[in-house]
Order: structure tokens, then sequence, then C-alpha cells
């Protein structure tokens, strides 16, 4: 059954998935626009494109595990997850500054200091830019393959970062952002090589 | 009291529903048509909150902590027959049917903004009664300095008490001379309608110039005590919310900058405006003379 997936999977072009992981924008807008998501539409909106941001990054991160595991393979599509996992943050990002702060430059640039949850936001923003800037042939090319997954790598602590701050948003602590941490650490955990760990420990 | 609280905003600034409707839906088509202008002017101009937006954006954490849990949850809540003990240093201690205690109340209609920590704010027409008249009915002896408030705990029908989101029951407090002020009531209704369920029916506390969760809803207890009493958020994070929690543009919160809020209403373009010291109340501001407000928070 895997292999059949795999086999209709590779017919399927990697553009197809930008469009798909597009629409949602364009939609939650709108919703949010017409009172669908009630009559605080600015924070609805902001949590959601968050919440999706973080999704796709957790998706780019099951890729390895579920073709190690499962021998699905979804390789292919990893740039456009982690490329579009980067258009929803920068989307996230662009409502707090826009809509929630409404361009208050000044209460921004205290906020991003002095609120951790903001700071740690912040900070995994600026980590994934040399990612999305590199997420081409090109870049590949140039860094060479080893440089390349290298800087790559990033992704790990820009996971747990975007996992961190979902949980500091919250005012309690609160059951659905610690499920989203508990996954990707998870999923980071499948990368330990746990024999290479064991040979290498001291006294063993 | 010496004095009671004026207005500013009379009855006469409560549009009727249907009229302020109409307007909305000119606002909203001019916030359409000239991009961001409409919203600005919506908050320029102290106009209540509707109906809907009042009971669909709530904290109540016994329904959930997701802003439209308590409007989804809050409905099974039975609140007729409700009871209020009135304990500790007064001369008429007791429960209490709450038809019988507003019977003997001034009901008055306050036109009051409500400003949440979270940055966000309204502006909601209570009915309601002064705190002080009811203190000054039960008798409060000389020996109290601060109120406590409790808000029923009643896991049937509370999803959020189930889940122990947080510790319950809720509970508050203001000094005496806070809850005697004035500003400070007793609401029954929104609207001139009964409060509804999310809104802390069918009695809470509304203690304007603080920020919303100061006024604890759906009251079954108020105890006059000779010490501050704990309060739910100060509990759960004492270095983000303290006994105090006025609002205050100047005073820094971990969590949120206070210095701008957003008012419910404005839709998707609804733009910041700044926020206002003890929430443009300035009248209580004597009540903290010689407090540093940035350490009593």
């Amino acid at each position: 059954m895997i292999d059949a997936l795999n086999a209709t999977l590779r017919k399927v072009p990697a553009w197809v998935l930008y469009i798909l992981l597009f629409l949602p924008i364009p939609y939650l807008f709108y919703s949010a626009a017409t009172g669908g998501m009630g009559v605080e539409p600015i924070n609805a909106l902001e949590r959601e494109v968050g919440e999706l941001a973080l999704k796709l990054i957790i998706l780019g991160l099951a890729i390895t595990p579920l073709r190690k595991y499962l021998k699905l393979n979804l390789l292919k599509f990893r740039r456009a997850i982690g490329v579009m996992a980067f258009v929803y943050v920068a989307v996230h990002l662009g409502i707090w500054v826009v809509l929630d702060m409404s361009l208050r430059f000044e209460q921004m640039s205290t906020d991003i200091w002095k609120r951790p949850y903001i700071t740690i936001g912040m900070v995994a923003f600026v980590l994934m830019i040399p990612l999305a800037v590199t997420s081409n042939n090109l870049s590949l090319r140039k860094m060479g393959g080893a440089a390349w997954r290298k800087l790559h790598k990033l992704v790990y602590p820009i996971a747990v970062l975007g996992g961190v701050h979902y949980i500091m948003v919250q005012k309690v602590w609160e059951t659905e952002p610690m499920l989203y941490l508990a996954v990707i650490l998870a999923l980071l955990a499948t990368r330990i090589n746990w024999a290479s760990m064991a040979r290498t420990a001291p006294g063993i | 009291m010496a004095f009671r609280w004026k207005n500013a905003l009379t009855h006469a600034d409560v549009t009727p529903e249907p009229i302020w409707l109409n307007r909305r839906a000119v606002l909203a088509g001019m916030a359409g048509a000239g991009a961001l202008g409409g919203s600005v002017a919506a908050q320029d101009s102290l106009e209540p909150n509707t109906w809907e937006e009042i009971t669909t954006y709530n904290n109540f954490y016994e329904f959930g902590t997701g802003k439209s849990d308590p409007s989804d949850n809050a409905g099974d809540m039975v609140t007729d027959g409700w009871e209020i003990t009135i304990d500790g240093m007064v001369d008429n201690p007791g429960t209490f049917s709450l038809a019988d205690l507003v019977a003997d109340m001034t009901m008055e209609e306050r036109l009051y903004r409500f400003r949440c920590v979270e940055a966000w704010s309204m502006v909601i027409p209570w009915n309601g009664f002064e705190l002080a008249d009811l203190l000054n009915k039960a008798g409060v002896q000389s020996s109290a300095t601060h109120v406590a408030f409790e808000t029923a705990v009643l896991p049937d029908v509370m999803p959020g008490v189930q889940r122990r989101v947080i510790e319950f029951p809720y509970v508050e407090g203001l000094r005496l001379d806070e809850a005697m002020h004035p500003l400070t009531i007793m609401a029954t209704g929104i609207y001139d309608r009964p409060l509804a369920n999310q809104n802390g029916a069918p009695i809470r506390l509304v203690v304007p110039w603080k920020y919303g969760f100061k006024s604890i809803k759906s009251i079954v207890r108020i105890t006059l005590t000779d010490e501050q009493p704990a309060t739910t958020w100060n509990k759960i994070n004492a270095r983000e919310y303290g006994f105090y929690s006025n609002v205050n543009p100047e005073v820094d919160h971990p969590r949120w900058s206070q210095a701008s809020e957003r008012m419910i209403g404005g839709g998707l373009f609804a733009q910041r405006q700044d926020t206002l010291m003890f929430n443009g109340y300035p009248e209580v501001a004597s009540l903290y003379d010689g407090m540093d407000l940035s350490a009593e928070f």
C-alpha cells in the first residue's frame, strides 16, 4: 500500500503543494473580514495563521521519520512545506505588525525585547530567513550539499522555539500547545542516533 | 458616601440598540469604502458595544479558556433562586436570596469603559447598584479593611471547572475604600436585559478603573475581612497580576504592554487607541495617594 501511495505521489508535481498550502491564507483573511472569526477577528486570525505555521514546521520535520519508519517518501514536497511554513510565519508576523499593533513601532520594539514569548517568536522568524533564502537548487549547488544540510538543521531549534512560543502565548498551561511541543520533541528524538551515543558514552 | 457618582455618559448616551445597529452598519460601510477611517471613528466616540459583542467575546474560565467558550458553554447554568452569602466582619451576616437583596437597591444604568488586561476593551451599558449600598445594608464593622468575593463553582455545568484549568473557586478582592467608591457597582443587567450567563449572571462586580479580571462574575459570597484577600490571577502568577491591577498605561505588564488597547467591534482593521490612566476614571486617583503604583500594581 505504501508503494502504491509513493507511486501516486511521484506523479504529483511539487508546485501543486505551494498552491494548496497557500489557499487557506486568503480564505482566513476573508473569513476574518466577514465575521467568520467572531467579534475580535485580529487576534483570532493571528493565532490561526501562527498555528498553521507550526503545523507546517511539524509536517516538514515528520518527512524523514515517515520515510525511515513507514517507507513513505514525501521528500520532494519538503521544500514546498518549508517555504510555505516561512510564508505562514511571515504572514503571522505581518498580522501582528499591521493589524494587531497598528504599526506602533515604538511599542513593538519594546515588546520584542521585553516580552519573552515575542522575543522567542522573533528569533525563530529571523532564523528562518536564511533557510527560506537558500531553499532553491542554485543555493544548494553553490553551498554544496554538506554545508546546505548543516544550515538547514536550523529548523530543529526553530521548531522548538515555535513550540515554546505557542505555549508561552497562553495565560495558563493549555493542553494543545503542550502537545505541539511534545510532537516536535518526539520528531527531533527520532533523529538521535542512540547506538552511536551509547558507543561514545564514557565508561561503557 | 457623601456624594453619588455622576455619570459623564448619561442615559441619553445609550442609543437604543436598533438605531445603534443602523449606525454601526453605516460605519461598516464607511470602513469598507475608506479603508481605516470608519473604525477610527467608531472608537473616538464612546458608543456602547453591541449585545452580540458583549456576549460572545468573554473570559470566564469556569466555562473554558477560549473567548467563545463562555457563550458556547454557559447556557446550562441555572441562576433562578440564586443566593449570596455575606459574612465576615458585618453586623448582619447571612445567606440571602438575590431577589430580596436587589429589591432594596437603587438600580441605575452605568455606561462604563471595560478594559481587559489582554489589551482589548469594550464600552458596556451596565444595569446595577452601588456596592456601597449593599455593604452599608450589611453593616460593615470598623475592623474590616477589605472585601473578598467568590464565584460559584458548579462542576456539572462548568466544563472549565471539570478540567481544572485554574484553581476554583475564582476569588477576587478590593480594599474597602475601593469597594465603597461610588463607581464600584454590582451589575445584574446589560442593555436593560438580565446578564447573560457568560457575562456573570445573575450578579457580578464591575470596577471600571481596574482590569476586567477584577470584576468577578456570578458571585455567591462576599466576605468582609481585615486582611488583603487572595485573588485568583495573583495566585496563578504574582509577577504578572497584582492585587490592585488598576488600569495604568505607564506600568508595564510582563506579558502585554498596557500602553494601548483595541476596542472590540472595529473589525479586522480596528486601530489601537491609547489606554487612559485608571481607564479614564481619574476621580479614583485619590484612593492611591502616596502609593507607588509601579510597585503596587
